[in-house]
């Protein structure tokens, strides 16, 4: 067995990690020697702090941030209710199974450029976004409520405690990991496909938008500064909202 | 009302757990259900509080009338305290206090906030014991409480039974004799015989 690291230890070994790899990837661009194809991570680092003191750095990341947020948020809502319904209704499930997989198999791009037709482009990163968290939530959160302990439902049917009770006391401890689980799979991924929407949809004031204008100028400095916007965002986004689905949990008794 | 089984049977399987089993209940006091392992206790527990559909016959006297149960596993919210364990199937008007006068009872006082999990296994079923008597009910089905107790807690966790259950019809399942006679049963039911299923033996004690 592996002697177990302590938290300041482990802190320190992921930032050695990512120190290595910034060093190699300094070492690639220094023997390249040309910007236009790969920046340094000095470069990269100077590009945004230089981005971050404009305006509309801002508004592009709000923008983009408030899409994918919208886009999470329904998803999973909409995936919380669905697999409710489907783990009470045998038919729900059947039906939503073969949806579920199609949604989870089909190219973010063929979405993309389907919902062009449908949706401005202003929203489409809502869809995308919650497009690729949907099937993520439901699976997981159905596969929560069906790993509910079925001797503790009994308990609740035996005391009479009543469907609400019961889905707080016993579905809610079982779901709960699942949902942190599916948050931690989708945070990232929302990011990934929402921006990526945005650079074929195109709309004002975004991400999306920013990253194809420095493609479209081949200002290859700005494409890897706002990648590590991105890269930021996305991180920061899932431990926001890991930390309040840990508080959301506690609150409710399900941790 | 008393309770009334009538040629109660269960199958599982090839297997006859219960057969033509009929008996009668007072509308108070405590039965004993006494048999050897796979006599069927649990099983008629099970029908009894409404888990398991009987294959035949039926149980007349339950209609309305609430059950609780320490089953024979402790079925407790594990990352839950002892008091949100019991708090979950009590009624408004339970006090806080009472639930720790309760718990002191049966020598759990000052572990009302203790998550279950750390809890030891005398004291999880210490835990679920009083989640049953406190639980507002007119029926208590007990499936073996009192096993995993020492003899000193189990002495308490008996007298707590007799003191918060009189007004009751109490089910109370135990392989222990001594067990039986200390609760004074009213009624005691024998199932199953040492090689098959025979009728049930009903003696009408003192209590």
């Amino acid at each position: 067995m592996r002697p177990s690291t302590t938290s300041p230890e482990k802190h320190l070994i992921r930032a050695l990690a990512v120190l290595f790899w910034l060093g190699v990837w300094q070492i690639a661009s220094m023997i390249i020697g040309q910007e236009i194809l790969l920046v340094s991570p000095v470069r990269a680092a100077a590009t945004l702090i230089d981005l971050m003191g404009r305006g509309s750095f801002w508004q592009s990341v709000f923008s983009s941030f408030g899409h994918i947020l919208q886009g999470f948020a329904l998803a999973a809502g909409l995936g919380l209710l669905l697999a409710v319904l489907a783990g009470v209704s045998r038919v729900v499930r059947v039906l939503l199974e073969p949806l579920m997989h199609a949604v989870k198999a089909t190219p973010v791009a063929s979405f993309v450029i389907l919902a062009l037709v449908f949706i401005r482009s202003e929203r489409l990163s809502v869809f995308i976004s919650f497009l690729m968290v949907l099937p993520i939530m439901y699976t997981n959160i159905l596969a929560g409520i069906g790993a509910a302990d079925e001797k503790l439902l009994e308990m609740a049917k035996v005391f009479r405690i009543g469907p609400f009770r019961t889905a707080r006391s016993v579905y809610l401890s079982a779901v709960y990991p699942h949902f942190l689980s599916a948050c931690t799979l989708s945070l990232g991924m929302c990011w990934k496909a929402g921006v990526a929407a945005e650079v074929i949809g195109y709309p004002r004031h975004s991400i999306g938008e920013a990253l194809y204008m420095a493609k479209l100028n081949f200002d290859t400095p700005d494409i890897f500064a706002w990648t590590l916007a991105v890269i930021l965002l996305s991180v920061g986004f899932e431990k926001l909202i890991l930390a309040l689905m840990r508080l959301l949990g506690r609150a409710l008794g399900g941790e | 009302m008393p309770v009334r089984v009538s040629n109660l049977s269960k199958r599982f399987g090839d297997k006859a757990v219960l057969e033509n089993l009929s008996f009668e209940l007072p509308d108070r006091g405590i039965a004993v259900i006494e048999g050897r392992s796979g006599a069927g206790k649990t099983t008629l527990l099970n029908i009894i509080m409404g888990l398991t559909p009987p294959d035949a016959g039926v149980i007349d006297g339950l209609a309305g009338r609430r059950v609780t149960a320490v089953f024979q596993e402790n079925r407790l919210l594990e990352s839950w305290s002892a008091m949100k364990n019991i708090r979950l199937v009590c009624d408004r008007a339970v006090t806080d206090a009472q639930i720790r006068a309760h718990l002191a009872e049966v020598g759990l006082s000052g572990e009302e906030r203790t998550p279950v999990r750390v809890l030891s296994g005398g004291m999880k079923r210490r835990v679920a014991l009083v989640r049953a008597v406190i639980a507002p009910g007119d029926i208590l089905v007990l499936d073996e409480p009192f096993k995993g107790l020492d003899e000193s807690t189990r002495g308490a966790a008996i007298r707590y039974v007799l003191r918060h259950a009189a007004e009751r019809l109490v089910l109370l399942v135990t392989h222990d004799r001594e067990e039986a006679l200390a609760m004074n049963a009213a009624v005691t039911i024998s199932l199953g015989g040492d090689d098959a299923w025979t009728p049930p033996c009903i003696w009408t004690g003192s209590g």
